[in-house]
């Protein structure tokens, strides 16, 4: 892409497509909302949302499962920080942070955005707006 | 509830399968796109467009229908109040997502890629889970009322 040399907008549309549409069956087959960050809470017991906690579970395994499917046809590049505490720490950050926001980028950045939820656009400008400062003003150091 | 089951099956494999696509999986590039001081990426722009299109179809479609294909009913959150929980909690998931690049959803599917980082990661998620447990218990109510209005 001119003046983004790293950028990659055809994988990034294409897999956004299939994120959607991925959410949208969720919605329309289940009636429910795929946020990853409550499924993934209830699937491993630690939260006490009225979702059956096998539905919950599919769903988390489904998300390891679709990416080893890709990476069987073709290279997946995840290059992780190195620092185990930094790592940890953002896990615990996000962990809470999500539980208190009650979502993340899935339940509120995709499936509430579509929604126009008055919450849920709120959620995304503020968890983007603080995104951005922290990724900005941490080096990536560690 | 099988039928639940699999559907969620389903939607959670094509959900990996468009994070390791898209390259929202890859924490770097996450970090790419938040930091807007370096050489910005703006790939992940790409990614939420691209996912709104279906979802947005999908609400619409949503609209006319009183009970889902496989469930009796819909499960679907209260769109408001905005209050300061929702705003602290978000303001806290910004910070860890740009500290890591990770996500919950990156987080648990890269578990295929990079199973150690990304265990580290979700075991600190675990923690972040358990001590919102702690709260008090009108902290934690969850505004998950069925919702008649769509």
């Amino acid at each position: 892409m001119p003046g983004f040399p790293q950028a990659d907008p055809i994988h990034g549309l294409l897999g956004g497509l299939m994120i959607g549409l991925a959410a949208a069956l969720m919605l329309i087959a289940n009636g429910r909302i795929a946020g990853c960050s409550g499924l993934f809470a209830r699937a491993v017991g630690l939260s006490s949302a009225g979702i059956p906690r096998v539905i919950a579970m599919a769903f988390a395994i489904g998300l390891p499962l679709g990416a080893a499917l890709v990476a069987m046809l073709g290279g997946v590049e995840a290059r992780f920080p190195t620092s185990m505490f930094r790592l940890a720490l953002a896990g615990l950050v996000v962990g809470f942070g999500t539980r208190l926001g009650s979502g993340c980028t899935s339940g509120h950045g995709v499936v509430g955005m579509a929604r126009l939820s008055p919450r849920s656009l709120a959620a995304t400008a503020t968890f983007m707006t603080t995104g951005i400062a922290t990724a900005t003003l941490l080096p990536i150091a560690g | 509830m099988t039928r639940q089951a699999i559907v969620s099956l389903i939607s959670g494999t094509l959900f990996g399968a468009g994070l390791a696509v898209s390259g929202m999986i890859d924490p770097a590039r996450v970090r790419a796109f938040l930091d807007v001081g370096a050489t910005w990426d703006p790939t992940l722009a790409f990614v939420m467009g691209g996912a709104l299109i279906p979802m947005v179809a999908a609400w619409v479609f949503v609209r006319r229908r009183m009970r889902p294909v496989v469930a009796s009913e819909f499960h679907l959150p209260a769109t408001t109040p905005i209050d300061t929980r929702l705003i602290g909690g978000a303001s806290l998931f910004g910070i860890g997502w740009g500290l890591a690049g990770l996500c919950p959803g990156p987080a648990i599917a890269a578990l295929a890629i990079r199973p150690i980082p990304a265990l580290i990661f979700c075991l600190g998620m675990a923690v972040g889970f358990a001590l919102f447990r702690m709260l008090p218990p009108q902290t934690q109510g969850e505004r998950h009322g069925l919702q008649a209005a769509r």
